[in-house]
């Protein structure tokens, strides 16, 4: 069952994220993103980790693609027009090099990167301690620095954006 | 068996229940409306006029369903769905009693927030998918007030989040017996009300379907059952927001004698009028009034609500 559903949502998360690509409309690229997002939190969910799904939904599926699609509604764009490419070789080389650093890259990925393996996919069922607690403890204790690096980031953009607008009047 | 049946009947059953209770909504709220405008509201229809709703719904069911030639079809048909979807499964997650809830998530809360947020796509794309110029206005307006008040919105509900301690909603109402959240989240609770007229676009924060200035906003060019769908989508959105305020700032189905579910519903249905009663009474707002009075008031009062609450619970503990 947990695997119908995981292959299920991966093939749902795959294809959109290829029409998103190859659709020449932007607002169905915006569309199939948004549906991206929603297979990316259920593929959180099926990892329990309930609050990165959630966080996932709230700010990439609920906010930053509203402004996408703010942004494709507003110029009125209706469709990508690319400039004609008379060369073919172009298109061979970056195909290839896409195919070289797939085979390449991944199996690096597989075999460095913790836990990589497929049977991560079954986290540990007996957890008693909800996930978003641990990840706030982990966040404000070992973690504190970053996190507050992070924070200060984000002030600065608004603060940024707040002197860019007021520039204009 | 009966563990079988049991959820399959709490699933139907809230689902009956919240169609059929939108559905009254109309009624009541025209009736309530006529009530305090000093006129009469619908009447003829069945006893107090209480059938006028199910004629309402024969004659959108039977209307033609009219998809222009100039909109992107496929769009077009999924906008209105989106809304009452995403409004649906945010009941989900909502305690009625102790015993009567689909599922308690341990998110609950930040579930019903997702839910909300994707819902600002039905509008914005059934603005965009109309193909008309008033449509987009109003779709573009709606995207940009809920995005707006959706951020304070979640913010004014962490304090209730701290006290409780978790954001099962289960959790939440169980935490209010000594007390309501209602008087330690006093700011709290007026800013999600505010919140949640502005979620719900109902008046005064109804610009993005203003009738004067935007024929009918982002479902001008729908008829029949899609417009349905946006009308049923906003009526639950208001049950919504009542039930969510029920929950977490009232206490949910708490109270003494009656039974749980009594008290769920009277508290609800308590905020329903409020709803109702607020647009009688106010008027329209401008939109930079609007988003102004959301990011420079609303904003910094509900991030003030926050430090303070936090301060005094790291003080109690």
């Amino acid at each position: 069952m947990k695997e119908v559903i995981f292959y299920a949502l991966g093939a749902i998360t795959l294809v959109s994220a290829f029409l998103v690509i190859f659709l020449r409309r932007p607002i169905h690229n915006v569309l199939f993103m948004i549906t991206t997002m929603i297979g990316l939190a259920g593929l959180f969910l099926t990892l329990q980790a309930e609050f990165v799904a959630m966080v996932q939904l709230i700010v990439y599926a609920g906010a930053v693609m509203v402004l996408f699609l703010f942004v494709v509604t507003l110029l009125n764009l209706d469709e990508i027009q690319l400039p004609p490419d008379s060369s073919t070789i172009r298109w061979w080389v970056g195909a290839g090099f896409a195919i070289a650093v797939a085979i390449l890259i991944f199996p690096a990925l597989v075999a460095f990167l913790p836990g990589a393996e497929p049977k991560s996919l079954t986290a540990d069922p007996t957890a008693t301690v909800s996930n978003t607690a641990i990840i706030a403890k982990e966040l404000f204790t070992t973690y504190l620095l970053p996190f507050e690096i992070a924070s200060v980031l984000l002030l600065a953009a608004i603060i940024g954006s707040v002197v860019l607008v007021k520039k204009k009047y | 068996m009966l563990s079988v049946i049991e959820p399959i009947v709490v699933c139907v059953g809230v689902l009956v229940a919240l169609l059929a209770l939108a559905a009254g909504l109309v009624w009541l709220e025209r009736r309530l409306l006529g009530l305090w405008q000093d006129r009469y509201g619908p009447n003829r229809v069945g006893p107090f006029g209480l059938l006028q709703v199910l004629a309402d719904m024969i004659k959108m069911l039977t209307k033609e369903d009219w998809i222009p030639p100039f909109a992107d079809k496929p769009i077009f048909v999924i906008a209105p769905a989106v809304i009452v979807f995403t409004v649906l499964m945010s009941f989900a997650v909502i305690p009625f009693t102790p015993h009567i809830q689909v599922v308690d998530l341990n998110i609950g809360l930040l579930f019903v927030l997702a839910m909300s947020s994707l819902g600002v796509y039905s509008v914005a794309l059934g603005g965009w998918a109309s193909n008309n110029k008033y449509a987009l206005l109003g779709g573009l307006r709606a995207a940009a007030q809920m995005l707006s008040y959706e951020v304070f919105m979640g913010l004014s509900l962490m304090g209730v989040v701290m006290l409780a301690g978790s954001f099962s909603l289960r959790a939440i109402v169980e935490a209010q017996q000594g007390l309501w959240f209602c008087v330690p989240q006093f700011p709290g609770l007026v800013i999600f009300f505010v919140a949640g007229l502005a979620e719900a676009r109902r008046i005064p924060f109804d610009l993005p379907e203003a009738e004067t200035e935007l024929v009918a906003g982002y479902h001008t060019e729908y008829s029949g059952m899609k417009f349905g769908m946006f009308f049923v989508g906003e009526y639950l959105g208001i049950v919504l927001v009542s039930a969510l305020t029920t929950v977490l700032f009232f206490g949910g189905w708490l109270g003494p004698v009656l039974p749980p579910l009594v008290w769920f519903f009277l508290k609800t249905f308590f905020f329903i009028c409020l709803f109702i009663l607020i647009r009688g009474t106010f008027p329209r707002l401008r939109y930079d009034q609007l988003l102004a009075f959301g990011w420079k008031v609303m904003l910094p009062l509900a991030l003030l609500n926050l430090v303070v609450t936090g301060g005094i619970v790291l003080a109690k503990s």
